[in-house]
């Protein structure tokens, strides 16, 4: 053992390294992604790993891994796992033969996603167990506890964090490689298991109801489910708090270590520990459930309660003491106890700032030089006047909805900016459709919804924002960049080639910076009917260290502010009335040079 | 004892270095420490936070509102967003230089940073200032910001941590070719 100061998602993958994990696999998506970046990292010699194209992929690939024996591991967000659900749910029919857990980082807030969907709902739907740790050094232990569990009952398991615990950072107790567990693989067994059929199934279904009661009161003897007993002014107090993941911090710091009352923390939501919970129950009147997402422990305790008819009133969500929606916080918590207890336990003065100065917004913007700026600008400028439809999608893109640039009429999920203009489309044909895709998610569920375009006969043009990389999560490859997981260099797929593969006569490749060529081509193409394909190619300028900057010259520029009307770049600022250039941002791409009605903005290189 | 710091600013300003380096310092001093910090949407431009705990009785990753013993804010607006963290009687040590925002510039809702550093001096705090632009003239860098705030924030004697261990973390975590840029910065005073 060691001391290491790790990030909850470097612990996971440290976990799941010293667990023997033998494959990882996933698609980035906030906040999940450094738990299989940690793993190509820190991997031994037995473990593989890749970035799938999406995560059902990700989750077929561990999946079949885990057939032969091996452990496995898949890695995702909460809305990944919509993606991943076709193939879980009926795996959690067949089962798995090595250990393999489905990690999935749930984001209350939301901080970046577009849902505040409760993982320990899904893994109720789906009837597979779920883990739910409280904070990094659990998480650590957890994430190897969790590979015993799913093989020891031979079902997946779910891992889950949340931002908070995926996040935050602690110093904590790690293996050493020569403590790691070695997990050697069996190898692939052809059984009539393996195939899902409707007998099966049904034969299946009954022997998983009847193992997730045997799994719930194995449960309730997990160690990281735990009675807590009220102390000091509080041992004869007939309420308590049931409460789990980071909120169970957030209650701790509420709670006075000498005085406090009866506490349950649950690490496994589902199958729930129900004799853990009747222990807690014991001698109580009420409940407060202290949770994030979903009221699930508070559902799981009135059930509980309901079945074994214990007069206990369960509070939480559903009765209105904690928030429905958002994160929870220290204070918010405590505030909750406070009205709960009718008593505080520790008393904040807290700053008001409602008399402040007009504070800044600060929302997200695109980088200055970003290339997407220059391709929404280019269809802008080249659809101006038209009746038109910019159907987005999800990546650091999704930005160019923020005003000036207002080019983001529609974004739901991965890959539904192509098909969402195809239905607009059908319903407005006087509408000029464009559909704006990144490369990763092109790969990730791009495709099929050109072909349905293809095949269906629509009218639209689909733009492909190619920056080769995966930059909204942190510059992952994808199979556009010939780099794998593995360290190996492969051939890339030619987003242009499988366009063209699918039948698309129009496929045109224009770098987004050369403004001129790009409105051009904009124009060229959209009329045509069809489906048509433009690639604006262009690198994230994380990717590329900028040689040029802009630089304005003063006795020319006539104070206008076109330049920053028009992109809003974070490379344009004004100082003390004069139009400037933060060369500390500025790449040079020259998009506001192109604008600037007194040609008084020009490109430079970059003085060293 | 526990200590809270809040280090808030402007993503790129340098925050995270910060809080590793404290982190780093107090670690080796035996402390258990939690940090938290936004990730994710995060990038160039938006407000940050980091959230940095030490002590020997800590749970939450993320300080209270009223808990923080000092905030160390890189940017003035930025101190005064993050200003219900801070205990009532804390300290606040803040960069008067203000980074503005694209949409400030836009809606031409500009402000000095002047009219954020009085609010806080109003509100009867100790508030300790650092100038961004006359340190990253006299240092010849504006990447140390973050290392000349925590110069002044170990000296405030707020943080619990010398400057001698302060030291020790940077040249155990800093690249050796910035030793020397970033021990200048720490131990850059102003005047």
């Amino acid at each position: 053992m060691h001391k290491e100061f790790v990030m909850g998602n470097e612990a996971i993958a440290l976990g799941a390294i010293a667990a023997g994990v033998n494959l990882v696999s996933g698609y980035p998506g906030t906040p999940s992604t450094e738990v299989l970046e940690t793993v190509s990292k820190r991997r031994t010699q037995a473990t593989y790993v890749e970035w799938s194209v999406n995560e059902k992929a990700g989750l077929e690939v561990a999946a079949g891994a885990a057939y032969t024996g091996a452990r496995t591991m898949v890695t995702m967000k909460q809305v990944g796992l919509n993606v991943a659900s076709d193939p879980l749910m009926s795996l959690a029919y067949i089962g798995v033969k090595g250990g393999m857990v489905v990690l999935v980082a749930d984001d209350p807030g939301p901080i970046s996603s577009q849902t505040e969907q409760d993982t320990r709902t899904f893994a109720a739907y789906s009837k597979l167990p779920i883990f739910d740790p409280t904070g990094v050094a659990e998480a650590y232990e957890m994430i190897q506890e969790a590979f015993d569990y799913s093989e020891k009952y031979k079902t997946p398991v779910i891992f889950r964090t949340t931002t908070r615990i995926s996040h935050g950072y602690a110093s904590i107790d790690v293996k050493d490689e020569a403590e790691y567990r070695t997990n050697t693989v069996i190898g692939f067994e052809k059984k009539p298991d393996w195939v899902i059929f409707p007998r099966l199934s049904f034969r299946n279904h009954t022997m998983i109801e009847e193992r997730n009661v045997r799994i719930g009161t194995d449960f309730s003897g997990y160690g990281k489910n735990s009675l807590l007993a009220a102390s000091g002014d509080f041992v004869s107090c007939r309420r308590g708090i049931a409460t789990h993941g980071i909120s169970y911090q957030y209650t701790m710091e509420n709670l006075d270590e000498t005085s406090h009352p009866k506490l349950l923390k649950v690490a496994t939501p589902f199958p729930f520990p129900e004799e853990l919970a009747l222990s807690f129950l014991e001698g109580l009147d009420e409940v407060l459930c202290v949770e994030e997402l979903d009221p699930a422990l508070e559902r799981a305790l009135t059930y509980v309660c309901g079945k074994y008819h214990l007069p206990v009133k369960i509070f939480g969500k559903l009765t209105g003491n904690i928030p429905a929606a958002g994160e929870n916080s220290v204070e918010s918590v405590g505030a909750a106890l406070k009205s709960f207890f009718g008593a505080s336990f520790r008393e904040k003065e807290i700053f008001d700032i409602s008399d402040a100065p007009a504070l800044p917004v600060r929302p997200p913007v695109l980088c200055a030089g970003c290339p997407h700026r220059a391709s929404f600008y280019a269809v802008k400028r080249a659809a101006a006047g038209r009746k038109a439809l910019f159907s987005g999608d999800i990546g650091c893109y999704t930005l160019g909805n923020a005003a000036p640039l207002d080019m983001t009429d529609t974004c739901l999920c991965m890959g539904a900016g192509i098909t969402l203009a195809q239905g607009i489309g059908r319903m407005e044909p006087d509408t000029v459709c464009f559909s704006f895709t990144g490369d990763s998610t092109f790969f990730a569920s791009g495709i099929t919804g050109i072909v349905n375009a293809y095949y269906n006969q629509a009218n639209m043009t689909a733009v492909i924002l190619d920056n080769s990389t995966t930059a909204m999560t942190g510059h992952q490859p994808h199979p556009g960049t010939g780099k794998t997981m593995m360290g190996e260099v492969v051939s890339k797929v030619s987003i242009e080639k499988v366009l063209r593969a699918i039948g698309l006569e129009t496929v045109v490749t224009v770098d987004p910076l050369d403004q001129e060529l790009a409105i051009r081509t904009v124009k060229e193409v959209m009329d045509q009917p069809g489906v048509k394909a433009i690639i604006f190619k262009s690198p994230c300028i994380a990717l590329v260290k900028s040689e040029r900057t802009a630089a304005v010259d003063q006795e020319k520029c006539i104070r206008c502010k076109k330049c920053i009307r028009e992109f809003g770049c974070p490379g344009i600022v004004i100082e003390a009335g004069q139009v400037k250039i933060d060369t500390s941002l500025c790449t040079g791409c020259g998009l506001c040079a192109g604008v600037c009605p007194k040609d008084a903005i020009q490109t430079e290189v970059r003085k060293a | 004892m526990n200590k809270n710091i809040l280090l808030c600013g402007v993503g790129g300003q340098g925050t995270i270095l910060a809080s590793r380096l404290l982190a780093a310092a107090a670690m080796k001093k035996g402390l258990e420490v939690l940090t938290a910090e936004t990730i994710g949407m995060s990038q160039r431009g938006g407000s940050v936070t980091s959230h940095m705990r030490m002590g020997t009785e800590i749970h939450s990753p993320l300080i209270g509102k009223g808990d923080a013993d000092l905030l160390l804010a890189f940017e003035p607006g930025e101190a005064v967003r993050n200003l219900p963290y801070l205990k009532k009687d804390g300290v606040v040590i803040v960069n008067t230089h203000p980074v503005r925002p694209v949409t400030g510039t836009l809606s031409g809702t500009e402000y000095t940073g002047t009219e954020m550093i009085e609010y806080l001096q109003q509100k009867g705090l100790r508030v300790i200032t650092v100038d961004s632009r006359k340190a990253a003239a006299d240092l010849g860098s504006s990447k140390v910001l973050n290392v000349v705030l925590l110069g002044a924030a170990v000296r405030s004697g707020e943080t619990g941590l010398t400057e001698e261990e302060i030291k020790d973390a940077i040249l155990r975590i800093v690249p050796e070719r910035f030793h020397e840029l970033n021990l200048r910065a720490l131990s850059y005073a102003g005047e």
